[in-house]
């Protein structure tokens, strides 16, 4: 069955992703889970490559994509076999850079945001305390105003990238009368002065940091609350929806490299002189687990097509994030048996899928906690509304509406165009120093023309209108920009502002022309 | 993608035919129940209104409508409270005359299509024998040539509207072993030679079922449908409609029945609260909204692919399996939320339960489904 929700752009955006992946992240996965934490270094090159601002407009240099490149995104991530990778760079795109978007002073959005899109600054979310977890409205760490300040104390625990990273958004009572009344989100420095963390030791999840933090007398500066005071509970409550259905996404797509990963075992491992793929029970098994996924991941698809239409659909993201973290617990356990003893081994990815998928079930919600919201929805008529006017981030549906240009620079300077003459000489110089294409790529402007044919063990540049494997409709302006690093290509793919037609691995080499 | 299927033109659609069903046949289900039949009247009436000629040829009397028309026909019959009365009702035009308006000849619609759509006559798909259910490559009933017809030996069972029909839209073994030696032909139930017998059924109670003996029965050549010996691709052709539309039955009667049992558990108290006040139950109502919501998206999904002519074999089967197999699980669960009474005949949960026991069964078990499901993906 053909997928409706993905178009060609969103493919070749997964394309370049997993080259990207299986580049900078698969190779060193295990090594990762074995520090128990992911380098600096490997967020700033996602921020480099526009991963981290897929929903950002482009002022605070995101590339204000369409919500199914985030979809994408989320599901090749959740394919690495590292559920605390996944976390990860689920908290820091979706989490927790939200909130500082939608509720963020313009200060708070050149301070934050915009280093976590460029991946500078790592970013945690900081609701759970000791004593509340689900029951957020039970928080204890207080903020208490003081001059221009707020001064913190109080505690918080099971905080992904909390030892090692940058920037905390974090929950605090700002009236400790009150309950989900008195609640308020600040941001907080991770070095300010009196925060301290403890990495916590845990069943899976290896590669992420986890920490218990402690805030003693941290001051805070009055301008990094987010939005007004005493907001902060409807706030989350509003930023949930978008983890949940991160939650269910990565659900499926894990519990769908597992399958793939088992499938790959089945096929050559014997058993009584045959391959355990042809034992039927093992085949049924298989055959339960994929409609079960198949039919998990097209309802998540659904919900997310509302949400991005802009939908509050509290009641579905729910049902999906049960369904979806419930699934992958299955069908891990289901899978690991396929291995036998193997299964057990950390030689093979199974034992790391099983015990990773463990929280899947617990994080951003408990299967009873959206149980209790199923059943207020569907028994007692509850209704959810949503508690700003504030339109949730990039609701834009379509793809191709995503306009203007694809910037990673915050600066968004105008640069100078080049003639037709002088992108042509740039061009022939990139191309003859670079590696050769191995076919033949067409750059078309319009009128005029860069054919490089880099079939005959050379990229040799021509402006003649040859056959090529591949043709790249775009504008002079645009790629001016690209080539002065202005333009990210693969933004001016998912913007349309660069068509491809043909072989869209021959498109995607020119990347390497531009570094 | 268009992800609301129903445009404003449905909802009309559904709102005059859930009137209609309302008035026409929801009053008489009990009686029906009983008496283990729906009349031939019921067939009339449906027929009437235009619910049969759903998705046909507008030469015979059809509609040239949608697939979703069709769902909307499928989920509706299904919240009658009868999964016995949707499933005899719509066996005659989503089994019989959907194999005659795919393959027939002009002849033959005329003859059989035209007042099928028109409900002044029924028909019913014969395929299951004593020996050959979902293996249909097995089947045994022999259709020898002779000069100027067909004679037919043998027996069918599992027959829904076996009794009552006026044709049997038929698998017959025309050839050698195998499924490259089978032919769908129209044969006339009043033929010399053909006996029905009811079987007595666990549910379904309002759906006639029969078994059906040919002995020596001439049927003429003209009633060959397509070609012959290709009837086992024509049958294989039409199991994915077929089984879209036993997801889709499943899928309507959970909803139904979780309605149902919703309302009884706002009215019925236990230790001084009603029911619906229990956290264990709420949850379970909370897990079966969820999985019931999901298998909705997912089967919409599938109805719109196969609109579109994709190749959905696949997600057919997972889709019957799935949704069959939650129906059994939901129909379970709501039987228990009722207690006592839940085994009573005065409440319908006693019916939505052994109703729903078939629904892994026809249509290809769940282990077929499995079965082609795990050939697909493993091969």
């Amino acid at each position: 069955m053909k997928n409706y929700y993905f178009n060609e752009d969103h493919e070749l955006f997964r394309q370049g992703l997993k080259d990207f992946l299986n580049k900078e992240v698969v190779p060193n996965i295990e090594k990762w889970e074995e520090e128990q934490r992911i380098p600096k270094e490997i967020f700033k090159k996602f921020g480099d490559m526009g991963y981290l601002g897929l929903n950002y407009p482009e002022k605070y240099g995101g590339i204000d994509a369409d919500f199914f490149y985030a979809v994408v995104f989320t599901e090749e991530i959740s394919k690495v076999f590292s559920g605390g990778f996944m976390a990860a760079f689920a908290v820091q795109q979706f989490m927790s850079s939200p909130y500082l978007m939608k509720h963020g002073s313009d200060f708070i959005k050149e301070k934050y945001l915009t280093k976590a899109i460029s991946g500078d600054a790592i970013c945690s979310i900081a609701i759970t305390e000791p004593n509340a977890g689900s029951d957020v409205a039970n928080i204890r760490t207080t903020a208490v105003r003081d001059g221009d300040y707020y001064i913190v104390n109080g505690s918080k625990t099971f905080i992904t990238s909390g030892v090692y990273g940058d920037v905390l958004i974090t929950v605090v009572k700002t009236n400790p009368n009150e309950g989900f009344n008195g609640i308020s989100l600040l941001v907080i420095d991770r070095n300010a002065e009196g925060v301290s963390a403890t990495k916590l030791k845990k069943l899976g999840w290896h590669a992420s940091d986890t920490a218990e933090l402690s805030f003693d007398n941290v001051k805070v500066p009055v301008e990094n609350l987010l939005g007004e005071e005493n907001h902060g509970f409807f706030y989350l409550m509003d930023g949930l929806q978008l983890e949940r259905l991160v939650g269910a996404i990565g659900g499926y797509a894990g519990s769908e490299a597992a399958l793939d990963y088992s499938l790959q075992y089945m096929s050559e491992r014997e058993a009584f002189g045959r391959p355990i793929n042809k034992f039927q029970v093992l085949r049924h098994r298989v055959a339960q687990m994929a409609s079960e996924i198949e039919s998990i991941k097209y309802f998540v698809y659904h919900c997310c097509r509302l949400h991005a239409e802009g939908e509050y659909v509290v009641k579905e993201c729910s049902m999906a994030k049960l369904l979806g973290t419930e699934l992958s617990d299955k069908v891990m356990y289901q899978c690991l048996q396929f291995f036998g003893g193997y299964g057990y081994m950390e030689e093979y990815k199974m034992a790391r899928m099983f015990r990773d998928s463990r929280i899947g079930t617990i994080g951003g919600g408990t299967s009873e906690i959206m149980r209790e919201i199923i059943a207020k929805m569907v028994i007692d008529d509850k209704s959810y509304q949503k508690s700003t006017q504030t339109p949730i981030i990039n609701t834009k549906a379509t793809n191709g509406s995503a306009n203007g240009s694809m910037n990673n620079k915050t600066n968004n300077q105008k640069t100078t165009t080049m003639s037709y003459e002088s992108t042509f000489n740039t061009m022939k110089e990139k191309a003859e120093s670079a590696q050769p294409l191995g076919s033949v790529l067409k750059l078309n402007f319009g009128e005029n023309r860069i054919v490089i044919d880099g079939t005959n063990g050379a990229n040799n540049v021509t402006g003649d209108d040859i056959d090529a494997n591949c043709t790249v409709d775009v504008s002079l302006d645009d790629f001016t920009s690209m080539l002065n690093g202005d333009l990210n290509p693969m933004g001016a793919f998912m913007s349309g502002k660069m068509k491809v037609k043909g072989d869209t691995g021959v498109a995607l080499k020119l990347q390497t022309l531009f570094s | 993608m268009n992800t609301n299927y129903f445009t404003s033109e449905h909802q009309l659609f559904r709102k005059s035919l859930r009137d209609f069903l309302d008035r026409e046949i929801v009053p008489h289900i009990d009686e029906w129940e009983e008496k283990g039949e729906i009349p031939v009247s019921a067939f009339n009436k449906l027929g009437q209104m235009g619910y049969y000629g759903l998705g046909f040829e507008e030469k015979f009397g059809g509609m040239q409508t949608d697939i979703f028309y069709t769902i909307i026909l499928v989920e509706e019959l299904n919240k009658c409270n009868s999964a016995g009365t949707a499933a005899s009702l719509l066996s005659h035009p989503t089994l019989a005359l959907e194999h005659l308006s795919k393959n027939g000849s002009d002849f033959l619609k005329t003859k059989y299509l035209e007042p099928g759509i028109a409900g002044e006559i029924i028909g019913c798909l014969a395929i299951s024998e004593p020996q050959a259910g979902s293996d249909v490559s097995n089947i045994q009933t022999k259709a020898e040539e002779k000069e100027s017809y067909y004679l037919i030996n043998g027996a069918k069972t599992f027959i829904t509207n076996g009794v009552k029909s006026d044709f049997y839209v038929a698998a017959v073994r025309t050839g050698d072993k195998g499924y490259d030696g089978i032919s769908m032909m129209v044969i006339d139930r009043k033929s010399e030679g053909v006996q029905t017998n009811r079987l007595k059924k666990l549910g379904w109670h309002a759906s006639e079922t029969a078994e059906i003996a040919f002995d020596n029965v001439k049927v003429p050549k003209e009633n060959l449908i397509g070609e012959i010996n290709k009837g086992f691709y024509y049958i294989m052709e039409k199991f994915e409609l077929e089984r879209l539309i036993l997801s889709t039955g499943a899928l309507a009667s959970a909803e139904y029945a979780l309605t149902y049992g919703l309302q009884y558990m706002s009215e019925r108290e236990a230790f001084n609260r009603p029911l619906n006040k229990f956290q264990e139950l709420r949850h379970r109502v909370a897990q079966l909204s969820a999985e019931l919501e999901c298998l909705k998206a997912f089967n919409y999904q599938i109805c719109q692919a196969l609109q579109q002519k994709e190749d959905v074999t696949k997600e057919c089967a997972m889709t019957k399996l799935l949704c069959t197999e939650f129906m059994d699980k939901l129909s379970y669960q709501v039987l228990q939320f009722f207690g006592g009474y839940g085994y009573m005949e005065e409440y319908k949960a006693a019916r939505i339960f052994r109703d729903s026991r078939i629904g892994t069964i026809g249509g290809g078990t769940s282990e077929i489904m499995r079965e082609i499901i795990a050939k697909s993906i493993i091969g």
